[in-house]
């Protein structure tokens, strides 16, 4: 009987300090998932800047007056416009 | 005395159990309370008890993106952090001051006064990077505070504000698609209960109590190339034509996806300080105009629909002068005999209100109503106007001769742009949209085929010598097109002042867009819409198949310019 009775201690501790283990172990992932997250939202948003900046800096408007004023470029005109017909190329 | 007590150390009977009754009372006073807490005041007190633990945190959604139809963004959001201060508990030293000041990029006596000004609660910096405001927080300086937001930006700018429109406060959509689509653009925060440990620091997700639901990305159908060159080209006429207001809108003429569309003049939605509401209308969807001759081809499908004509029959335009009833209707170019053609391609008042004049009311109406006048064009853009198509029981023979040359009813330039894709295809009238669809969609029969390829070739007259157009030609592209130059109504009278307008299709040999271009009250050295409205439609049109790829369908040496306009032709 009291044999018995120590096994069942025995289980019980063993129980109880895997339940704090887990409950630590459950914590600790916890605050990596929270880390995790928090750097995703981090991302999230510095990808919405990068974005908000690549249409800035690409915008028709910036990259029709640098072609034009720094490196001189502009639309030819027709008499400066060869047309190759579809299928000539094959 | 002393020895009657001790002899008898016991109590009298009557204290003892008066105080085993005072200490039972008191007892019980004990265990009732207990059975109150526990009992009955029991979820106060674990409220009280989860306050100190647990606490509710707001998780942020974002609200969607409004995107062109590559995937490129017109509006985004991003969160943003304003810095804010109590005056009474912020009392930084000055180099603590200075450093502030250095990083919010402005002077320590800026930001002194801007605190020294408030008697309550002030923001120091609102809606600054995030980065920007960790910096000043990292500071540590006592009273400093941050709050979260989101901020929406417009890389487009002014180039698509009228379609895109902008949000007030809360993120709620006051203009443009941002109001008309704020259900799916909005995200809903949600909410979830979690531990915190003494410092505040998350240890434990209890619960999620409301998921947090994301805004929805839509996309466009704006093209964003095609919605700059339209902008651009747009406002070099505007200006060049010393002209009020103006609007284009260029459509798919397959799909009836509207690629751009953009109205003169414009607001910045990025920095709205100063507006003037005037500047924001979306003038080619919610005001209209009368169309003047760029009706024309409606009536002229109608009476070839009903059999009345053929493109050859000849029509007496009376030298430019022609008496009905107690009006008279004029022409500006004098001419006699015309073929129906040439009533296209001259642009005859005269011819048209003939032809509209074979047919019974009904049968006109039923036409314009078919092309889609009279009834909203279906954008689903707030404010989006009908425009005026009288019931045919309520017209008079003047009215109805007005009526087929553009005058006694009104059109927005969108729903101008959509009938005009009835010419386009075998004659189906396409429905416009604003949002990305894939592949070609079906339209509604209008015309037989014939009767569009017929009408076709007349479109193309009107760009060719002879015809009032011939500026709105393109390199490489046969084109087809109408001219409008309607004077404008004001209080009932018809006044000097005019609406120029061109709408026209290409190429020729397949349409792929049709391109509408109207210009308000221009008062440079002319008003035609051959002279100010067909040179944009010629730019944007040409430059709009060259980005697209489309084959070109003529030689590029195709322009053929009479004397007259030769010396503005150095322009192209």
């Amino acid at each position: 009987m009291t044999r018995v009775n120590l096994v069942l201690l025995a289980i019980v501790v063993l129980c109880a300090l895997s339940l704090v283990t887990s409950r630590h172990q459950a914590r600790k992932r916890f605050v990596e998932l929270e880390r995790a997250q928090a750097q995703q939202r981090a991302y999230d948003t510095e990808y919405g800047q990068l974005t908000l900046e690549q249409s800035t800096w690409g915008m028709p408007a910036r990259v029709e007056r640098i072609a034009r004023e720094q490196l001189g470029m502009q639309i030819p005109g027709p008499s400066r416009v060869e047309v190759v017909p579809a299928g000539a190329a094959k | 005395m002393r020895e009657k007590a001790a002899a008898e150390p016991r109590l009298p009977g009557g204290r003892a159990m008066l105080l085993f009754a005072v200490i039972a009372l008191m007892f019980t006073v004990l265990a009732g309370r207990a059975l109150y807490l526990q009992g009955f005041d029991n979820a106060f007190l674990q409220e009280r008890g989860a306050a100190r633990y647990s606490r509710e945190l707001e998780v942020p959604a974002h609200r969607g993106r409004i995107l062109d139809r590559f995937g490129d963004p017109l509006a985004v959001s991003t969160p943003v952090k304003s810095l804010w201060v109590f005056p009474s508990q912020f009392q930084p030293t000055a180099p603590e001051l200075a450093a502030l000041a250095r990083i919010l990029d402005t002077t320590p006596q800026a930001l002194a006064k801007r605190v020294a000004a408030a008697d309550d609660f002030v923001y120091l910096a609102k809606q600054v990077a995030p980065e920007v405001s960790a910096r000043a927080m990292a500071l540590k300086i006592r009273g400093l505070n941050d709050e979260n937001g989101y901020r929406r930006y417009y890389p487009g700018g002014e180039v698509t504000s009228h379609l895109v429109g902008f949000t007030g406060d809360g993120d709620a959509g006051q203009e443009g698609m941002e109001l008309a689509q704020q259900a799916w653009l909005a995200g809903t925060p949600g909410s979830r209960r979690v531990i915190v440990n003494r410092r505040g620091e998350v240890v434990e997700d209890v619960a999620s109590i409301r998921a947090p639901q994301e805004g929805h990305d839509l996309a466009l159908s704006i093209d964003s190339r095609l919605q700059y060159l339209a902008f651009r080209e747009l406002k070099a006429a505007i200006e060049k034509n010393k002209a009020k207001a103006g609007g284009i809108v260029i459509l798919d003429a397959r799909s009836g996806e509207i690629l751009a569309l953009a109205n003169l003049p414009t607001y910045n939605p990025n920095g709205r300080e100063k507006l003037a509401r005037e500047r924001m209308r979306n003038r080619a969807l919610t005001d209209v105009f009368e169309p003047g001759s760029t009706m024309k081809p409606f009536t002229i499908a109608a009476g070839l629909e009903a059999g009345t004509i053929t493109p050859h029959t000849v029509i007496n335009t009376n030298g430019g002068v022609w008496q009905l009833g107690s009006n008279t209707i004029h022409d500006d170019h004098k001419e006699g005999l015309l073929t129906v053609e040439q009533v296209i391609q001259k642009s005859s008042n005269i011819g048209a209100a003939k032809i509209a004049l074979g047919l019974p009311p009904a049968t006109m109406w039923n036409a314009l109503s078919d092309d889609g006048f009279g009834s909203p064009p279906g954008t689903g853009f707030p404010g989006e106007v009908s425009g005026r198509l009288r019931p045919a029981k309520t017209w008079r023979p003047i009215e109805q001769a007005t009526m087929a040359y553009g005058h006694g009813l009104s059109v927005n330039l969108v729903q101008l742009a959509r009938a005009y894709t009835i010419f386009a295809g075998d004659g189906d009238l396409k429905p416009v949209t604003l949002f990305k669809t894939d592949g070609p969609v079906a339209g509604k029969p209008v015309l037989k085929p014939q009767t569009a390829a017929a009408m076709r070739r007349m479109l193309e007259m009107v760009t060719q010598p002879g015809g009032t157009a011939p500026l709105a030609q393109v390199p490489g592209y046969r084109v087809g097109g109408k001219t409008g130059t309607a004077h404008k109504l004001e209080n009932h009278v018809y006044v000097n002042k005019y609406v120029a307008s061109f709408v026209g299709l290409a190429p020729l040999s397949n349409p792929r867009l049709i391109v509408a271009v109207m210009i308000d009250e221009p008062e440079g050295s002319s008003y035609y819409g051959g002279s100010v409205s067909a040179p944009v439609f010629s730019t944007v049109m040409g430059s709009a198949l060259r980005m697209l790829g489309v084959p070109t369908d003529a030689p590029v040496n195709n322009v053929v310019l009479p004397p007259e306009a030769a010396t503005v032709a150095e322009e192209t």
